[in-house]
């Protein structure tokens, strides 16, 4: 169970690590830029109704075909490799994060809107004190798609960028050695799993911390 | 029918709400339905007006043209001697509704804080306001508790707590009771009574309890069927304060037949026509 003479555990673990580091900045990432497209659209219908179809868009075409592109472009605005994957798992990853707050912040009682009008309170009160609290269900259910997405989008993201130390070579190496060594492959499988699991957890973690206990009571 | 003599607006400044021929059209073509028709009043400061009328009459809507919620096709508003749009601005009206709404993520004092938040008051003024308010609504020992910990009734006082807040001139209710229970209903309404003696607010209150509009008002407008205008305006002239014996005096009882009877001849005319 030995590769360049370390044990299998402990390179899948190094992959895992270097894979989940490029995941969480495309996550971060996406969930940025998905979060700003939801608060575009909720304050403009002209920004949603120019701009939506083109993110739903986005998401029809396979990421295969974007990957490569995003490879070259990137190299050539100089940013790092790491960077490059990034921006591939980013891309599927803002657009859950992105319906979910539109759908969010526009969750509501219009009865409330309407309470913050007669204070009135300014668009951004009303998004910071009203929209925003509300969507934060929304926007943490989107995080945790979003963040099994960005692993996926790393491993992705990896191939055609040539990353060495992540999972995604990992699993294109042990792929092909699969018919002598299947073991190598599902090994490779089940840490790839549990990188999107410990993701999640995080998440989650995160969740109960900001959005309040006295919500999820049964009202 | 004709509008009585005693809601034509006098010309005169320092009335907390005016109506000159205020119409409201929703929609255009065959959508389109005529909810108000030259309505025509004048409320002075202090005073406690009831707004009934049947289903759809447009009382809230009335309610709504006052509180610049919406904007009237014909006729103008004034109130406090500026336009609604202007008077809400200057944070004139307190609302409440049916529904509570109260943020379910925040406690019962942040709820009250709400507004005063967004109107830039500092923590500590907002916090001795808020303790006031509870106090008002005596709802103080539950200042830390969440909205879901709280009855229908309480919830309720909170949302009062926290339209008077910011100490508005102007208190607007769009049947604030309607959805509580008889008896938790009539405390509710020995509440209101108490605060607005306690203040000077202005009240204008949405209602299709007859019961409820004789017991708080001074006077109860009763609205016609769509399109809605002012059909009878009734002085109720009970004493205050007014409590329990109110409710069992044959005075109480003689003007709930009164503004009952207004209610029905709308009936009758709808009918004949």
């Amino acid at each position: 169970m030995r590769r360049g003479g370390e044990l299998l555990i402990v390179t899948l673990t190094k992959a895992s690590l270097f894979t989940l580091g490029e995941a969480l900045l495309g996550f971060v990432i996406g969930a940025v830029v998905g979060f700003t497209l939801g608060v575009l659209f909720v304050r403009s219908e002209l920004a949603e109704r120019a701009f939506m179809p083109y993110v739903v868009a986005s998401q029809t075409v396979p990421i295969l075909a974007i990957a490569p592109m995003v490879v070259i472009w990137g190299a050539q605005l100089g940013m790092g490799q790491q960077l490059r994957v990034g921006l591939i798992a980013a891309y599927i990853t803002f657009f859950p994060v992105a319906i979910n707050t539109l759908r969010g912040l526009r969750s509501p009682d219009p009865t409330a809107m309407e309470l913050m009008r007669s204070y009135a309170a300014s668009g951004r009160a009303v998004l910071w004190k009203l929209q925003v609290p509300s969507a934060l269900p929304y926007i943490f259910t989107a995080l945790k798609v979003s963040a099994t997405a960005s692993v996926v989008g790393a491993i992705i993201g990896e191939l055609p960028t040539g990353t060495r130390s992540g999972l995604g070579r990992a699993l294109l190496d042990f792929s092909q050695q699969f018919g002598a060594r299947p073991e190598k492959l599902y090994a490779a499988v089940l840490m790839s799993a549990l990188a999107g699991i410990l993701f999640v957890g995080l998440i989650t973690l995160l969740e109960h911390r900001v959005v309040h206990a006295a919500r999820r009571q049964p009202a | 029918m004709t509008s009585p003599e005693s809601v034509t607006p006098p010309p005169q400044a320092g009335l907390a709400i005016v109506a000159r021929g205020v119409g409201k059209t929703f929609g255009t073509g065959a959508e389109r339905v005529e909810a108000l028709r030259g309505i025509d009043l004048s409320i002075t400061p202090g005073e406690f007006i009831s707004l009934i009328g049947p289903s759809g009459c447009g009382k809230s809507t009335l309610l709504r043209l006052i509180g610049d919620l919406t904007q009237p096709t014909s006729g103008t508003l004034e109130v406090n001697d500026k336009n609604p749009h202007q008077a809400r601005l200057d944070r004139d009206y307190g609302m409440v509704f049916q529904k509570a709404t109260l943020l379910d993520w925040r406690t019962v004092a942040k709820n009250v804080e709400l507004p005063l938040e967004v109107m830039g008051f500092n923590s500590s003024d907002r916090a001795t306001r808020a303790a006031e308010m509870l106090d008002l609504v005596e709802l103080g020992r539950f200042r830390d508790h969440y909205p879901w910990q709280l009855s229908g009734g309480m919830q309720q006082r909170v949302a009062i707590a926290r339209a008077l807040a910011f100490r508005p001139s102007l208190l607007l209710m769009d049947e604030p009771f309607g959805a509580l229970d008889e008896m938790t209903r009539e405390l509710m309404q020995q509440e209101v009574l108490r605060i607005w003696t306690e203040t000077d607010l202005t009240i204008v209150f949405v209602t299709h309890s007859i019961p409820e509009a004789v017991f708080l008002s001074n006077r109860v407008l009763v609205m016609s069927r769509r399109p809605g205008q002012i059909a009878d305006v009734i002085e109720t002239g009970l004493p205050q304060p007014r409590d329990e014996d109110t409710r069992e005096s044959p005075d109480y009882y003689a003007k709930i037949t009164e503004v009952r009877e207004a209610l029905r001849r709308l009936d009758r005319d709808v009918l004949e026509t």
